[in-house]
């Protein structure tokens, strides 16, 4: 699959996501290796009035979205797999205004489980900067035949469901 | 909380101390909720009873992450878990400050079904500077959880 089609397919992926829409979430880029995803700085998900730092259950969707668009992007046959579980370290509150990166990684591609990690960096000039959170995510495998018919033609042809 | 034109939060609102002080005074906790936007963005709502919390996430099509099925996004249950158990320590211990979160462990047991969704907190362990929390939530009957989940947060006098 080449670059660019494999960011067509997470960047249609992400437009399936409800949530992801509210928070604003952004595909920066999508490869075979990784995938970027921004999560802008809103007023809406902030979790600390007195700093104005983003909740951490905003960083959560972030990451979770990050590791499951990896996911999904790599794996042959629009496989949609649940999340087992999620571990994350808060490293640093964000800074206030300063929009968030996440650089997820398919670690292996197991028959049952697919092993991913992602870091979070706040942006700053235009580059990843300080290390906000990591995580550790695994997903089920429950088989492509599990995908519906229209949701798969949704992502390769960018209809509409 | 003040808001400048360009919708940034201007930081050292102070109020929110002032706040977390008047519902440990007074135990009545929804005007510290109020003050956070993140609680209000996914709709989180709390039943006080005795010294028990019953935390409710309400259905709501923004939550939505699982178009198909449809369920809620994973994420979206992690961030109603995590904001339970930091107002749990709220309510139920002398704390000045939003406790901070160091790391979050979270299992998905169940699909989380597009509808209302209930969580509650055990304090496990609260030292001087550390608590472990754990989180259980659940939708149609409290023995089948969709999701459980272990926190630690770094508590300030």
């Amino acid at each position: 699959m080449t670059t660019g089609l494999i960011k067509t397919r997470a960047e249609r992926f992400l437009a399936t996501l409800r949530h992801c829409q509210v928070l604003g979430l952004v595909v920066e880029d999508a490869s075979e290796d990784s995938v970027t995803m921004r999560l802008p700085y809103s007023a809406q998900i902030v979790g600390n009035p007195i700093q104005g730092t983003v909740h951490g259950g905003s960083l959560t969707t972030l990451m979770d979205t990050a590791c499951g668009t990896a996911v999904f992007s790599v794996l042959p046959g629009f496989e949609l797999c649940p999340t087992l579980d999620l571990r994350m370290d808060y490293m640093k509150a964000a800074t206030s205004g300063l929009d968030l990166l996440a650089v997820a990684e398919v670690t292996r591609i197991a028959s049952s489980v697919v092993f991913t990690e992602c870091s979070v960096y706040q942006e700053q000039d235009g580059q990843p900067g300080d290390l906000i959170a990591k995580c550790a995510a695994t997903f089920m495998r429950i088989g492509a035949n599990m995908t519906p018919p229209e949701f798969r033609a949704r992502i390769e042809h960018g209809d509409e469901i | 909380m003040n808001n400048d034109s360009s919708g940034i939060m201007t930081p050292a609102d102070s109020r929110f101390e002032d706040v977390l002080r008047e519902a440990q005074q007074s135990g009545q906790f929804q005007p510290l909720v109020d003050q956070i936007p993140y609680a209000n963005l996914i709709g989180l709502k709390f039943q006080q009873l005795g010294k028990d919390v019953l935390f409710q996430l309400p259905k709501n099509d923004d939550n939505i992450g699982n178009p198909i099925l449809p369920a809620i996004h994973g994420g979206v249950i992690g961030g109603f878990m995590e904001l339970a158990a930091s107002l749990h320590l709220m309510m139920n211990m002398d704390c000045g400050t939003l406790p901070k979160m160091i790391d979050f462990s979270l299992d998905y047991l169940r699909a989380g079904r597009h509808q209302d969704t209930y969580a509650e907190c055990q304090v496990w362990r609260q030292g001087s500077r550390v608590a472990n929390v754990a989180i259980n939530a659940w939708q149609n009957e409290r023995a089948s959880p969709i999701a459980t989940a272990r926190a630690h947060f770094l508590l300030t006098k």
